[in-house]
């Protein structure tokens, strides 16, 4: 077993009285693809916007990412360099051109010359398949297309891990298998991936481990065939039925 | 006729455009000096408003308050007439300026704060995520596209504070009305001051139709 790249333990969050996250422990090691599922309000987003600080947490809970400690300060933004994040709704900066969306973050942050940044950019954008679109802007992109910018945007700062929060909910149906394609292929690529989805066909083939989530617990983990094909919670049953069986 | 040489006197208006035309030039003046130094404290005092800890937060709100509350004329008058008694002297020209920067980067403010507060929240979270430092998230991320949002309210912001550089020749500033008044006393005729009337008009209505023109194509939902 390869060591923890990311350690969260009693990782805790209310909004007022409602408690969103119960106290989650969760490591996840160099290299893994984990897939999390369960139904809406379930927690499963809040935890992964708790990784790089988007969501703040409760005193007493703690989240280290390659050791550096998650909170408030200084070194956050370094946490983030090393993290990052392709969101439901996209996010890109819709008053730059696609190249400019990929590039602005390694020329800012990791301070890379503007010819560098953009090498890195056209070789990216053509992995996930926009290169021709390049110097368009994201409101002329589809929506496939738009995500799969964002995927080359947070790539381009060679993250240690990728956090992927519901990232086709937002797609067209028709859409939706061009974006699982790029995320498959950097699945082999090694890096590590978080996965929130409602994907089980993808987090069936391509997870390491998947995580089920209900009431802002871990209910159950397991490798994909033990979660999809015995689980062991009656929860976990209920929902994979709710999901799968329509 | 008697009507037209009264107020359209040709021979007057001639005698006096040279006067008018040098307090145009200090209208000008005051405007733009005014309106650069209120867009500068202004999103200033926005980022300060958002941004900071709750007592400067707290600070800046009573004085985005106060400065909107107060009649500028009043806060002229006091600038110019009132500071002398505690040793601070301003020139006319500086008065003016000081009131109107002091609204104007109140309205300013509150223009700013409502564009950056319009970008929605995954703006922020995307370039947060990246990494980027608070400094380049504003820079360029959010405040390009704030800055299209309050175009046109920063626009009319401009029309407010050129027409109240009138209030200047409260203060014997020799401002474009100022001129205008001396000229009518020393012409016996109100001619110059119809001409001031029409060179604030057309130094005005474009601006006014611009911002018109503005909030039509936004409205129309072009980005």
């Amino acid at each position: 077993m390869k060591a923890p790249l990311i350690k969260i333990s009693n990782l805790r969050k209310t909004y007022g009285q409602f408690v969103a996250l119960h106290g989650i422990d969760l490591e996840i090691a160099q290299g893994e693809v984990l897939c999390v599922v369960g139904p809406s309000g379930s927690g499963k987003s809040t935890l992964i916007r708790c990784i790089n600080h988007l969501e703040p947490f409760e005193a007493g809970s703690e989240i280290t990412v390659d050791g550096i400690p998650v909170r408030p300060g200084p070194d956050l933004d370094q946490v983030r360099a090393e993290v990052g994040m392709v969101f439901q709704s996209f996010n890109l900066f819709p008053h730059m051109t696609v190249l400019r969306n990929v590039m602005l973050a390694p020329i800012r942050v990791r301070k890379m010359s503007e010819a560098d940044a953009e090498k890195r950019a056209r070789d990216l954008l053509e992995r996930v398949g926009i290169s021709v679109q390049a110097d368009k802007y994201p409101a002329q992109l589809s929506g496939g297309q738009q995500q799969r910018v964002a995927i080359a945007r947070a790539l381009a700062m060679e993250p240690r891990v990728l956090l992927f929060d519901e990232p086709t909910s937002a797609l067209d149906p028709e859409m939706v298998g061009e974006v699982l394609d790029v995320m498959k292929k950097l699945a082999g690529t090694g890096v590590t991936m978080v996965v929130v989805t409602h994907e089980m066909g993808f987090a069936r083939q391509v997870a390491d481990r998947v995580l089920f989530m209900d009431g802002g617990a871990i209910i159950e983990a397991g490798t994909p065939s033990e979660i999809f094909d015995a689980p062991k919670e009656e929860r976990t049953r209920n929902f994979l039925h709710a999901v799968l069986d329509h | 006729m008697d009507l037209f040489s009264t107020f359209f006197n040709i021979p007057v208006l001639m005698q006096s455009l040279p006067q008018l035309m040098n307090g145009l030039l200090v209208t000008i003046g005051i405007g733009a000096t005014s309106i650069i130094a209120g867009l500068i404290g202004g999103l200033f005092l926005a980022v300060l408003r958002l941004y900071a800890g709750p007592v400067v937060t707290g600070l800046v709100r009573a004085y985005i308050d106060v400065f909107r509350s107060i009649p500028l004329l009043v806060l002229l008058i006091i600038v110019y007439y009132a500071l002398p008694f505690v040793g601070i002297r301003l020139s006319p020209f500086f008065s003016a300026v000081t009131a109107l920067t002091l609204v104007s980067a109140a309205y300013t403010a509150e223009i700013f704060r409502a564009g950056i507060e319009a970008i929605p929240k995954g703006q922020f979270e995307a370039s947060a995520a990246l990494g980027l430092s608070n400094r380049y998230i504003m820079t360029d991320v959010i405040l390009p596209q704030a800055i299209r949002i309050v175009i046109p309210p920063l626009t009319n912001n401009c029309i407010n504070v050129l027409k109240d550089t009138a209030l200047a020749s409260v203060v014997a500033m020799p401002d474009l009305l100022k001129q205008a008044t001396q000229a009518q006393a020393l012409s016996a005729n109100p001619t110059p001051l119809i001409g001031a009337a029409v060179i604030y008009l057309i130094l005005l209505l474009p601006m006014v139709r611009y911002v018109a023109h503005l909030e039509k194509r936004f409205s129309r939902g072009r980005s």
